[in-house]
């Protein structure tokens, strides 16, 4: 999709907006029918997401359940994110960039310092070189939650494939996500986001860079009869049942 | 690490110290202690074993698809894959395989993503989350309950990858008498679901036993 094409936001369904500073977090429940905009405002940004039912946060994003039920190992328009519930949380309604990783995990504190140096608030102040493993945590113990309910992230923004079906082999491709570059995840039931911006992983980068994001929160259309990711496969028309029947 | 690699093991299942054969879609739960070594033998062929690990004094600390899948540089597991904790330590070490590749991403099955993946009315099948979760409210150790259930290995189970980013569950590549095997570098609890999934090939439609043994 090009990013031309994509229309501003209407002011009249624009809930607010935020820009997370660089290798920061962010957590907020986003409800049913509103969509949450991520923008890459600089290029090169990682945006590393867990998803929670807000009522019941022992369901949560299920990395293999979004892809096995989709037969994807990357994640773009027209897919959905799925919970351990058979649900979904969010539908890719849009997505500028075209490949989004869910396999890598998160950077932790260990290998930061071992790639970027040390990185003390002592000497950096709030450029401090943070990890995603700690800022999920924190993220998480804000909602009473914590180590139990750390499983595999999205990692917005980055793409890694497998070099050949056969050997298995990751390959980061720098340079991927553009400035400007966005998604827009369109909530099907209330979810809870936690996320934060650090680098990615197997980012190859020799300074700690990460990049400024913006979230946007904005009413949009519940999915019709004919919404395309509703109709995308005969799996997401039952996982829109499943997620419709909840609410009943 | 990158191509599959077969080794053989020299240890014999008659020097065991723990022998046991799991029956087709049970679950199985039980401790390893530092040291030991863990085999589980496909006996039939094309049998998804999920598996789960725990670090026994810290069961908060469990296996890490993610962290082993990043570290080693590739996604499929055989000989040599470390397996990496949520803290990214290594819990077991892979030390011989003659099947040649082990999935983790394709995570367990479960009632509900059975009505995803198949239709409405298949919610009753009997599924490994099922099994994972009468394993741990009825384990004895350290308290375990869904918020412990997290991304599995399926050993023996074949799900390949594509450079365009598909991902489909292929004809396993096992066959009978198969087997797979790690040493354990920290006292481990580990949950198996014998998977009885029926409705794709990672059971070659046909769940059938697994055996596992533990040697000091």
């Amino acid at each position: 999709m090009n990013l031309a094409s994509i229309p501003p936001i209407p002011v009249d369904r624009l809930r607010f907006e935020e820009t997370i500073h660089p290798g920061g977090m962010w957590s907020h429940v986003i409800k049913r029918h509103t969509t949450l905009r991520l923008t890459d405002l600089e290029g090169g940004a990682n945006v590393s997401v867990l998803l929670y039912n807000p009522l019941f946060p022992s369901e949560r994003y299920n990395m293999a359940d979004t892809l096995k039920g989709q037969h994807i190992a990357r994640l773009t328009k027209p897919y959905c994110l799925y919970s351990d519930m058979g649900r979904i949380f969010f539908s890719i309604t849009e997505d500028t960039c075209g490949w989004h990783d869910t396999i890598c995990g998160v950077s932790h504190a260990e290998m930061t310092l071992a790639q970027y140096g040390e990185g003390r608030f002592q000497e950096l102040r709030n450029r401090f070189y943070r990890n995603g493993y700690d800022n999920l945590l924190i993220e998480l113990e804000k909602w009473g939650l914590g180590r139990k309910d750390l499983v595999p992230n999205i990692n917005f923004f980055s793409k890694v494939t497998s070099e050949h079906v056969d050997s298995g082999r990751l390959i980061f491709h720098v340079g991927h996500s553009k400035a400007g570059d966005l998604i827009d995840l369109r909530a099907e039931m209330d979810t809870l986001v936690i996320l934060n911006t650090c680098p990615h992983p197997l980012d190859p980068a020799p300074v700690y860079s990460p990049k400024r994001v913006k979230v946007s929160v904005f009413t949009s259309e519940p999915p019709a009869a004919d919404d395309p990711c509703r109709l995308s496969r005969p799996e997401n028309t039952r996982g829109f049942i499943n997620t419709e029947r909840y609410h009943l | 690490m990158s191509e599959t690699t077969y080794t053989t093991s020299p240890l014999k299942p008659e020097d065991a110290v723990y022998d046991f054969t799991i029956p087709a879609g049970e679950p199985w739960i039980h401790t390893i202690q530092k040291g030991q070594t863990f085999r589980i033998v496909d006996l039939e062929g094309n049998q998804a074993v999920d598996t789960l690990f725990y670090h026994a004094d810290d069961v908060d600390e469990r296996y890490s698809a993610s962290d082993t899948i990043r570290a080693q540089g590739s996604i499929y597991l055989t000989t040599g894959t470390k397996l990496l904790s949520t803290e990214g330590r290594v819990m077991l070490v892979i030390t011989a395989d003659t099947c040649g590749r082990h999935d983790t991403l394709g995570g367990a099955c479960a009632a509900e993503s059975n009505t995803v993946r198949y239709a409405l009315e298949k919610k009753f099948m009997h599924n490994c989350r099922d099994n994972f979760l009468v394993a741990v409210a009825n384990w004895q150790g350290p308290t375990l309950n869904k918020r412990d259930i997290t991304s599995n290995i399926n050993f023996f189970m074949n799900v390949p990858v594509t450079p365009e980013g598909g991902l489909t569950f292929e004809d396993g590549v096992s066959a009978p008498g198969k087997y797979v095997e790690m040493r354990a570098e920290m006292d481990i609890v580990v949950l198996i679901s014998n998977c009885p999934q029926l409705n794709n090939p990672c059971n070659a439609y046909n769940p059938t036993p697994v055996r596992v043994l533990i040697f000091n």
